[in-house]
């Protein structure tokens, strides 16, 4: 029988179908950070039991730490005891834990593909939404929460029932400084936030085929911004190059064996979808947010639609324009803006500070803007020196913080005050996501990069060179 | 963890006629840095209830007394957003039962019936009868049948039917939860491993 690139994968690892109810599904690596993980610990102490597979385990330390002087103590005493059990965790577990000031350390979505734990054909999970991400290598990957990380910690199995199957094709080309970011907030802003709830995606066509791993990733983050629980995309020779070669990636005899499973993943040509969409590449601008969710999204130089123009309820958009203090009709472009965030799992990646050097490079900082710059792991913070990124964002007048979440969800101090307008590369626009009170306008890091300079709402198009595609 | 077994719920219900209430306004991140499970209903609905000052916004639901009850009603889309079971516990723990929607975020949903607050999902139509019925009458009351699979607004008599599968079904009304299942099967899944290279 045809199967999809998701049948494959999910088809696979289930070790039990339950007659109407869920697939008892076995999970190849999971993934630990300190927020989700402590009650699930706490659990596994009570039943007096111990993590199953280890080696199929990692941890790291990400939502709620610092991003300066990370060589100090951790000063939030709630987030310095988070930290603290998540070790104390690991180590009796005996599961590696890449705390702070590790080489290793990062977010965790940033720091799996980079440590080859993420493999095509893999299932993964993760206590956080935006485990999505690891989609990119076409592995089935998905957030849980903490009583399934606990069931995961103990039986290295969840119980699901099989998600719908959506796939969405984008055919033809990119225009100019149209990146990742602005296909997926295209995405979410034609499906709205609820658009592929009980679905799980698959992205297909020239324009995923065309895209680097990092926009890859970027895109199968944003799934669960439209409701689904993941998203995919079959692995081609762009994802083994990627993958060929780190920590954790089969070496040898097991590569040569994983490459013909690998080989398998796709979508075969009758495989029929519960639902398939289509988009054109052209009809993509550089996007950005002016609501409070990612699906209130259009072209940057578009007007804020009018109430009556809106699926859904009125009463919930005009909540949400007054919380922004938007009306309707507005112009997005030449909005004052306060903030600057580029970073995240969705866009911590070299490619993006590479993105954002592009604009800034020869500019300076808009004085009425703080810019907070935060590399999603120690590996991309050393290629941001290593490549002279450094040295431009330096000469504009910004600088550069440590790994981390950071005001991503503002776990952590990097709280942007009540009011305030960030241009965020971040994945939501919810109210108060980025601190109370917060206004958040999610862009890509070229979007962010123009509203940095100038201070306002900016099309990057505009301070782009020719060359730049 | 286990919880109380669910079988038929009858409240009066709270009223949050809002479309994607995600888990942000459930439960702030700030509030996730616990190490145990306690103290998040206090949190539920932080920044919609409080003031930055910690005095209550008097004309949020939450805050109003003339609404009460086991039962949340919420509009379409409700939990969107984060992974995060602090906002089912937060919602457990402030003490309802069960959150009524016309469509729930699929995370949410699950974490929901893994903590032991049942999700009703019913029509747009019925949802509105429902808010039209507490606007009538706060202290009107909802019955849940988990058994049967029914909600009905008492006051009208007006009923609907439910969807849940029969596996998570069985668990509710007898309060087990998912962990006690895998580790009966630990056999099989050690097997399964055995022969799932990393």
């Amino acid at each position: 029988m045809s199967k999809t690139l998701f049948d494959k994968v999910w088809d696979s690892h289930v070790v039990k179908h339950i007659e109407n109810g869920p697939d008892v599904l076995f999970i190849d690596r999971h993934l630990v950070h300190e927020v989700t993980s402590p009650v699930a610990f706490l659990g596994l102490k009570n039943r007096g039991i111990k993590v199953l597979y280890p080696e199929r385990t990692f941890a790291t330390a990400d939502h709620n730490t610092p991003t300066r002087n990370q060589h100090l103590p951790v000063q939030d005493p709630l987030s310095a005891n988070q930290l603290k059990a998540l070790e104390e965790n690991a180590a009796a577990h005996n599961i590696p834990y890449w705390g702070l000031g590790h080489e290793k350390n990062g977010i965790v979505h940033v720091i799996g593909p980079e440590n080859g734990i993420t493999a095509p054909g893999a299932t993964i999970v993760c206590g956080d939404s935006h485990t999505s991400t690891h989609g990119a290598f076409g592995a089935i990957a998905f957030g849980i929460g903490t009583s399934e990380v606990e069931m995961v910690l103990s039986t290295q199995c969840i119980m699901q029932p099989k998600p719908k199957k959506m796939r969405i094709n984008i055919n033809g080309s990119l225009s100019k400084a149209v990146t990742p970011k602005d296909v997926a907030l295209f995405i979410i802003s034609k499906l709205t936030t609820s658009g592929a709830t009980g679905y799980f995606v698959e992205y297909a066509g020239d324009v995923f085929k065309n895209m680097s791993m990092e926009g890859r990733m970027t895109v199968c983050n944003l799934s669960i911004e439209m409701g689904a629980r993941g998203g995919m995309i079959a692995p081609d020779e762009k994802t083994f190059e990627y993958i060929k070669g780190r920590e954790y990636t089969p070496k040898g005899a097991d590569w040569d064996n994983a490459m013909i499973y690998w080989k398998t993943l796709y979508s075969d040509s009758d495989a029929v979808f519960d639902k398939e969409l289509t988009f054109e590449a052209s009809e993509i601008e550089p996007m950005i947010t002016y609501g409070t969710n990612p699906g209130m999204g259009m072209g940057i130089k578009n007007d804020i639609p009018l109430a009556e123009a809106v699926e859904g309820g009125v009463a919930t958009y005009k909540k949400s324009l007054e919380y922004m203090a938007f009306h309707e009709g507005d112009a997005m472009i030449g909005k004052p803006i306060d903030f600057v965030f580029l970073g995240s799992c969705t866009n911590g990646r070299i490619e993006d500070f590479r993105a954002f050097a592009s604009i800034i490079k020869g500019r300076k900082k808009a004085e009425n803007v703080t810019a907070w710059l935060v590399p999603g792991s120690h590996r991309v913070e050393e290629a941001i020196k290593e490549e002279g990124i450094l040295d431009i964002l330096h000469e504009a007048g910004f600088e550069l913080r440590e790994p981390g979440c950071s005001a991503c969800l503002a776990m952590n101090d990097d709280k942007i005050p009540a009011g305030k307008y960030a241009v965020s590369t971040s994945n939501r626009n919810f109210e108060g996501r980025q601190g109370p009170g917060a206004r958040t306008l999610l862009a890509s890091p070229l979007v962010a990069a123009a509203a940095a300079v100038t201070g306002k709402v900016t099309d990057p198009r505009e301070l782009m060179e020719e060359a730049y595609a | 963890m286990a919880y109380d077994k669910f079988n038929i719920l009858t409240s009066s219900a709270v009223p949050l006629p809002i479309e994607n209430v995600d888990t942000d306004q459930i439960i702030p991140a700030r509030f996730l840095k616990a190490t145990e499970r306690k103290g998040f209903g206090d949190n539920l609905f932080r920044d919609w209830r409080y003031n930055a000052d910690g005095s209550p916004k008097e004309h949020f639901v939450l805050n109003n007394p003339i609404f009460s009850g086991k039962i949340l009603v919420g509009g379409k889309n409700f939990g969107s957003g984060s992974s995060r079971e602090h906002a089912a516990w937060a919602v457990y723990d402030y003490g309802f039962r069960c959150v009524v929607s016309s469509f729930f975020a699929d995370i949410f949903r699950g974490n929901c019936l893994n903590v032991g607050v049942l999700p009703v999902q019913v029509s747009p139509g019925f949802l509105d009868k429902i808010f039209t019925a507490i606007e009538a009458d706060p202290k009107t009351e909802l019955k849940i049948d988990l058994s049967e699979q029914t909600i009905t607004i008492l006051a009208t008599g007006e009923s609907e039917s439910f969807e849940i599968n029969g596996y998570k079904k069985q668990n509710m009304l007898n309060g087990f939860d998912d962990i006690d299942y895998l580790l009966n099967i630990k056999k099989d899944i050690e097997v399964f491993a055995e022969n799932t290279p990393l």
